[in-house]
């Protein structure tokens, strides 16, 4: 019963630390020739930066898809002749909009997907700090003051005279 | 002896939250994913210049110039595209310029396709390697842009014109750029696939 239930576990533990592990080989990159170790960084950095449109959870990267080999082409082939990081966002932005970015940009449009998370925490604090408040003050409440307690045991005196 | 007397505000609240947690998600299931909003609304068609698949000669983005277009991409293996290929000639028939897309197609299977099942366009421009469909900012077949007669994209549908919101959405697009015997067309259409 015991061995049993070890089994479970260690299953349950490989296949959660095998969720974790990259699909090691998977990104179809084709071999590109670069110029510089430089120029391949920059190419793989723009490549798992950008999402693509058709598979939309995958990078330009990871991507199989016929379009996402264009666009890895495209930027190889604009990196060839010299443009630069920024140049070539910026393509990609005027084409697909922000959504190829899986950076979104800092923007008014954006600002309630940056900082949402920290309005709803403050909010959330705010919420804490009244409520340990509010359940102090009960406590309080519920708390006798010296003089009451002097009260009660002298209306306990009392009654016991008066039983007497 | 004073009680605490819970506020019905207090009471109720997660109920509040819980109603507004199910807008939003309400909100986030009914949104189309796939559809990627155009930055190019608004904007002068991209520059190309494409040969024709069936004629000699070529199309540029100043063959926009003139009347008010609508620029189907499309490719003989989009399956959706032959979906929308009833609706696509039904445009054509009733007056509507169509210029045709061919995106990353064989010429000779977009011939053999256009033969079969009939042709609609005006002009047809080969993207043969699917260059341009990118500064288009395509990402499948079909897709359609409205352009107006000042050469200026109106409007993108992505996703075939059997669609009764897409149509709709086109719809109101040409009606708010002043396109009256599209939106006449148009009105039309939405009767036929409801």
């Amino acid at each position: 019963m015991m061995n049993n239930n070890r089994l479970t576990f260690v299953a349950l533990l490989l296949t959660a630390v095998f969720c974790f592990i990259p699909a090691a080989g998977a990104a179809p990159i084709e071999t590109f020739q670069f110029d510089s170790p430089e120029t391949e960084r920059v190419f793989h950095k723009l490549s798992e930066e950008l999402r693509c449109l058709v598979c939309q959870n995958q990078n330009i990267a990871e991507s199989n898809a016929d379009l996402a080999k264009d666009l890895r082409l495209e930027i190889y082939t604009m990196l060839k002749d010299g443009r630069s990081e920024e140049e070539i966002i910026d393509f990609m932005v005027q084409r697909y909009g922000d959504y190829v970015l899986y950076n979104p940009p800092m923007k008014p449009l954006t600002w309630l997907l940056w900082f949402g998370p920290i309005i709803i925490f403050a909010v959330g604090l705010v919420f804490v700090v009244y409520y340990l408040k509010a359940q102090s003050k009960m406590k309080q409440r519920q708390a006798l003051s010296p003089e009451e307690i002097e009260r009660i045991k002298s209306l306990h005196a009392e009654q016991k005279g008066k039983d007497k | 002896m004073e009680t605490e007397k819970p506020s019905t505000l207090r009471r109720f609240m997660p109920l509040i939250i819980f109603g507004v947690l199910v807008v939003f998600l309400g909100i986030g299931l009914t949104l189309n994913p796939r559809e990627v909003p155009s930055p190019l609304i608004g904007k002068p068609a991209p520059a190309f210049d494409l040969p024709l698949l069936e004629k000699d000669g070529r199309f540029s983005e100043q063959d926009f110039k003139g009347k008010v277009t609508l620029l189907n991409v499309w490719a003989s293996w989009c399956f959706a595209c032959r979906q929308e290929h009833e609706v696509v000639k039904y445009l054509g028939s009733r007056g509507v310029r169509i210029v045709g897309l061919n995106y990353k197609d064989d010429p000779a299977d977009a011939k053999a396709w256009l033969a079969r099942l009939g042709n609609p366009y005006e002009v047809v421009a080969v993207d043969r390697d699917g260059r341009i469909a990118i500064d288009w900012g395509v990402y499948g077949a079909p897709e359609s842009f409205l352009i107006d007669r000042d050469g200026i994209i109106r409007h993108k549908v992505i996703g075939p014109l059997t669609d009764p919101e897409k149509v709709e959405a086109l719809l109101v697009a040409a009606r708010e750029n002043g396109m009256n015997e599209l939106v006449t067309v148009l009105t039309d259409v939405r009767q036929k696939i409801r």
